[in-house]
């Protein structure tokens, strides 16, 4: 029996803004427990919410990014539910009237594009935070508020593979907005999916399964994979699919049963009548739409056409605003785009991996590595002292000033070359013969010879033409 | 002494002229309370040491001649918080609970040096006409301890009405400020939605909720709603209109007013002997050269049922944050997260609160939704709709405030739809979120009976300058019940 | 309308939403209680609403949004102190049995 697959997904994305969502408490990631909260934070009798704008503009510049239709008269509502981290006992969000509804995104698998749709986008605030030790939950209210939005998919997605090309296509989007830093693993982003299986052809869809706050594109992928044999399995059996919510073992790579679920939870959702609604007009669209920044496709085209970079060279560092913002700074300061993109994609990014760091933790700025490759460039370092430079300038080190005080510039000048060679060549006229003999061995090791009178410092280039000249003449 | 006698302009002009220190006149209001207080238990909790301390200060600093209150002693009803004083909204929920903020219409006062007596006592969260709701004591109508104060705001309403303070602050969600003005024979404003801020009002009905002044009379009603109106930037609801001076045009000149009278105000659901009184005050209008026409709000009939659909499905979701986890009332002995809610909130709460968030709740959940929360929503439209079309044509719209004077405690608090048909008269004005003002208009039974007044939206100058006019040309205003004050 | 708006059972439900809990007495007059109030509700569906839109604010402002500034309070101690168990700047409570809970 042949069966299709069916996949919805959630994304949860933290902004980041500087305040709250409904209130001015800042958005920090780590922060010491409880310390940037207030009464609104801790639901305080008599608080009131104040919505932020930034959040409707950053909800503006994602929906954009989303090729999604953003709704002129958006307000929000309440969803009711007890939990120490939900400290109103109801989540300020959008139920009836989200801020976007009806985009898409294109997903690549195999070489294959496929436009996946999005049903809709809406904003709404993060819980607190629960921890668990012994008889006691302990909370901390920081992230409570942080404004969210909520991304879900429509029935398009049909693979697990589609899936994770879903998560990598929607988290590079979002971050090329630069709304959101998109970390798995801060959890400013955060996947929920649910997956059911119908037989080929079938016009109803089968029972589906959910599976919440997977920690990484490989288990929403890994999980969705579990899921659809082990549901197969049942069906093959003759058995029913549960609608149940299911956790993913990341050690065995299997789904384990948490909760069946009886019909849907009743969150006696209704509009918040604290927050007036929000009316938003095409001019403000406009001016929203542009401050966001270049979108990945429209650079990879710029990369190839203008500064001559394969289409992979281009997709490579499109792969994370911040290094596509990193090239662009750095072409900009006059660096050579080919270099650039060579030195982003090698030393750099193995320096990344080495020290396990993210680009802008470093202290690499686009100016010193583009000081470094002007000087690559117009020969007034060696690659070789090039090496040295570019551990000077992961320290933070400006770089020509640098080379200038450590005496590292490449010695091109014939009139300086000329006397060093024509001394070394005096002193071996053991290698003059070789040459002579034909054997040209003899010039590796004279280039060597000048090499290290030079302290490694002589360009390589001018020194060989005018080795062979001497040579010729001697 | 009381506040029988002096109104605020009165004991400005003294307070200036320095007659009468601001600490005196503290002084002087704590040992009235004391003695008064004791029959009629309006104040849940004293402010004394502060109000001290604040009135000498203001001494020390002078009074400003151009702030009619300053030094002028206020009570604030229980459910606005004030910082570091205990607010508990009459709940055992909160009995303990110390604010960490003040409201902003607490801040207005301070700043502008008004002495804050104390906490009113209220039907617990707001919710109840009687205040037999509070957990902590049942307040007494000064006209007749016997009978209730009405409510919400019947605390604020006693203690003006028995000359312990000159003004309170009162809240309205249905009626809980005109209601208990009716009762006790005071003047009493639920601003238009969106006049005064809601920051630090706890919430009860969030589309409904207002705070506003409970006076002896009109003009320092409207001096009182001068304090607290104006935009504020915790309350995203509260409007950004230019605030008047409501104290301006109270010049008892209302000829060609254009009064309209609700035939639904004045059927056979409302005490025959308040009707006698609307109908003389409907006179008295016409005498002062108004045009009194009756008109139809054909749709307010349903407004009882709207409301208590929407303001407990407000409140259900407003009361879940009492949950003893970050503040208040934690039940003891409790065992795991389940009993901390449940076990709290069981024993925290009374049985009216309980009875609104079962409303509530019930309005809200799966499958009762369209049925009640979102039919009250649109029957609110058109109740919206009713008034709209009135003011096309009418400056003004007059009514009783309440269908019978004040009932005897313990009469009506075992049957709620009873005591829920007290508020049929108040409540579609919170439901379009209009200005309405009750003012004393007679007696029934020796009871006094209040005249409602609704204002067309942000229009409460209307009802200060019809108000004062009827206030001139009467003298209800100035009957003092027998106890309370010299009396 | 005839038949039984609301029993016990449904009675106890929704309480079990609202985390408040009775006495079989209690349930018994509030049962009787609700019951009365949701049938004056049910007057209501006499109104002819159709076509007509729902009003949840009468608030009259629109796009009441505040600048994104932040601004840290000095709030953290006395909201710690109002709790009723605090541990290391955590609000502490009695365990979360259910893990799989509401919470997202």
């Amino acid at each position: 029996m042949n069966f299709e697959t069916t996949i919805g997904l959630e994304v949860h994305v933290e902004l980041k803004t500087n305040s709250k969502i409904f209130s001015p408490s800042p958005v920090q990631f780590g922060a010491e427990s409880n310390a940037n909260t207030n009464v609104i934070d801790w639901g305080y009798p008599g608080v009131l919410p104040t919505a932020n704008k930034g959040v409707v503009e950053a909800g503006i510049k994602a929906a954009t990014a989303l090729h999604a239709e953003i709704e002129h008269e958006t307000y929000f509502d309440r969803k009711n539910y007890f939990y120490p981290d939900n400290p109103k006992a109801y989540q300020i969000t959008q139920h009836e009237k989200p801020i976007a509804h009806d985009g898409w995104i294109e997903i690549e698998v195999d070489g294959q594009k496929k436009k996946v749709g999005i049903e809709e986008m809406h904003i709404e605030e993060d819980a607190g935070k629960n921890t668990h030790e012994n008889d006691y939950s302990y909370v901390d209210l920081n992230r409570q508020g942080t404004p969210l939005i909520e991304i879900v998919s429509k029935p398009e997605i049909n693979s697990p593979a589609e899936a994770y090309a879903y998560c990598e296509a929607l988290r590079q989007r979002i971050q090329f907005t630069g709304v959101s830093d998109v970390k798995m693993e801060e959890g400013s982003m955060r996947v929920d999916v649910n997956i059911s299986i119908r037989p080929a052809g079938s016009d109803k869809f089968g029972v589906k399964t959910e599976m919440k706050n997977l920690n990484s594109f490989t288990y929403v992928k890994k999980s969705l994979e579990f899921e659809e044999q082990r549901q197969q399995r049942v069906l093959m059996s003759g058995g029913q699919v549960q609608q149940e919510t299911r956790r993913f073992d990341e050690v065995s790579g299997q789904t384990i049963l948490m909760r069946v679920k009886e019909g849907s939870d009743d969150y006696r959702y209704f509009p918040e009548p604290d927050v007036p609604a929000v009316s938003i007009s095409d001019d403000w669209i406009k001016t929203v739409q542009k401050t966001i920044p270049e979108m990945p496709g429209s650079r990879r085209d710029r990369y190839v056409n203008e500064f001559g970079l394969t289409a992979y060279d281009a997709g490579v560092l499109t792969q994370t605003k911040e290094m596509s913002d990193f090239f662009d700074a750095t072409v900009k300061e006059g660096a050579d785009p080919k270099l650039t993109s060579n030195y982003l994609q090698g030393d750099v990014n193995a320096f990344l991996n080495e020290n396990k760091v993210d680009l802008q933790d470093t202290k690499l700025t686009p100016t010193n590595l583009a000081g470094m490759i002007k000087m690559i460039s117009d020969e007034t370092i060696s690659s070789k002292i090039a090496k040295k430079v570019f551990k000077a300038i992961m320290q933070g080190t400006e770089p020509v000033k640098w080379v200038n005080d450590k005496g590292l510039i490449q010695l091109s000048d014939p009139a300086k070359l000329q006397p060093i060679i024509d001394n070394v060549l005096d002193n071996n006229q053991q290698s003059i013969d070789d040459f002579k003999n034909g054997k040209d061995r003899a010039i590796g090791f004279l280039v060597g010879q000048i090499m290290k009178q030079t302290h490694g410092q002589a360009n390589p280039k001018v020194v060989n033409k005018l080795l062979m000249t001497s040579l010729k003449a001697r | 002494m009381d506040f029988f006698n002096q109104d605020l302009t009165s004991l400005h002009s003294d307070l200036v002229a320095k007659k009468l220190s601001a600490a005196e006149l503290t002084q002087a209001t704590f040992a009235n309370l004391k003695q008064t207080d004791a029959k009629i238990d309006s104040f849940l909790n004293l402010n004394e040491d502060e109000a001290l301390a604040a009135a000498k200060a203001l001494d020390a600093k002078g009074i400003n001649a151009d702030n009619v209150l300053a030094g002028i002693p206020v009570g604030v009803k229980d459910n606005i918080v004030t910082k570091n004083l205990t607010t508990t909204a009459a709940s055992k929920m909160l009995e303990n609970f110390v604010p960490v903020y003040n409201a902003t219409v607490v801040d207005k006062m301070t700043q502008n040096d008004m002495i804050i007596v104390g906490k009113t006592n209220m039907d617990e969260f707001a919710m109840g006409g009687s205040t037999e709701n509070s957990a902590f004591k049942v307040t007494k109508n000064p006209w007749d301890v016997s009978r209730v104060p009405g409510g919400s705001s019947g605390g604020s309403a006693a203690a003006v009405a028995a000359g312990i303070v000159p003004v309170a602050y009162g809240s309205d969600t249905g009626g809980s400020i005109r209601q208990p003005a009716s009762f006790n024979g005071i003047v009493g404003m639920k601003p238009t939605y969106g006049r005064v801020s809601r920051w630090g009002l706890i919430a009860f009905g969030s589309s409904l909720d207002q705070i506003g002044p409970m006076t002896r009379t009109v003009k320092d009603n409207a001096a009182a709603l001068n304090l607290i109106a104006g935009n504020d930037v915790h309350d995203g609801t509260s409007s950004e209109r230019e605030v008047p001076d409501f104290t301006a045009g109270l010049t008892g000149d209302i000829k060609g007013m254009k009064i309209a009278l609700p035939k639904e105000y004045m059927d056979d659901g409302i005490d025959p002997k308040v009707r006698e009184v609307i109908k003389a005050a409907v006179k008295q209008f016409e005498d002062l050269g108004a045009t009194v026409e009756e008109v139809s709000l054909p749709h307010s009939r349903y407004g009882v049922s709207a409301y208590y659909i929407i303001a407990s499905s407000e409140a259900s979701s407003n009361l879940q944050r009492f949950d003893g986890i970050r503040y208040g009332f934690r039940a003891k002995d409790v065992k795991n997260l389940e009993d901390v809610y449940v076990r709290s909130r069981s024993e925290g709460f009374g049985d009216e609160v309980k009875r609104r968030i079962m409303l509530g709740t019930f309005s809200l959940s799966a499958g009762y939704y369209d049925a009640y929360f979102h039919k009250a929503g649109q029957v609110r439209t058109m109740i919206i709709n009713d008034f709209k079309k009135v003011f096309e044509d009418y400056d003004l719209i007059i009514g009783p405030t309440a269908p019978t004077p004040a009932f005897k405690i313990g009469d009506e608090i075992s049957d709620p739809i009873t005591m829920y048909m007290n508020d049929v008269l108040t409540i579609p004005v919170n439901l379009a979120g209009l200005p309405g003002m009750s003012i004393p208009a007679g007696f029934a039974d020796g009871m006094p009976v209040g005249l409602q007044l609704i204002g067309n939206s942000f229009d409460e100058s209307t009802l200060y300058k019809a108000g004062y006019a009827f206030e001139q040309a009467t003298d209800f205003h100035q009957a003092t019940p027998d106890l309370g004050g010299q009396h | 309308m005839a038949e039984e708006r609301i029993n016990a059972e449904q009675v106890a439900h929704v309480a079990g939403l609202a985390k408040l809990e009775f006495t079989p007495d209690q349930l018994e007059t509030f049962t009787g209680q609700l019951e009365k109030i949701i049938g004056m509700f049910e007057e209501l569906s006499q109104v002819d609403t159709e076509g007509i839109p729902v009003t949840s604010r009468v608030t009259d402002r629109h796009n009441a949004l505040r600048e994104d500034v932040a601004v840290k309070s000095d709030e953290r101690a006395a909201l710690l102190a109002n709790a009723p168990e605090t541990a290391n700047g955590l609000i502490k409570v009695p365990a979360i049995i259910d893990e799989s809970g509401d919470g997202e």
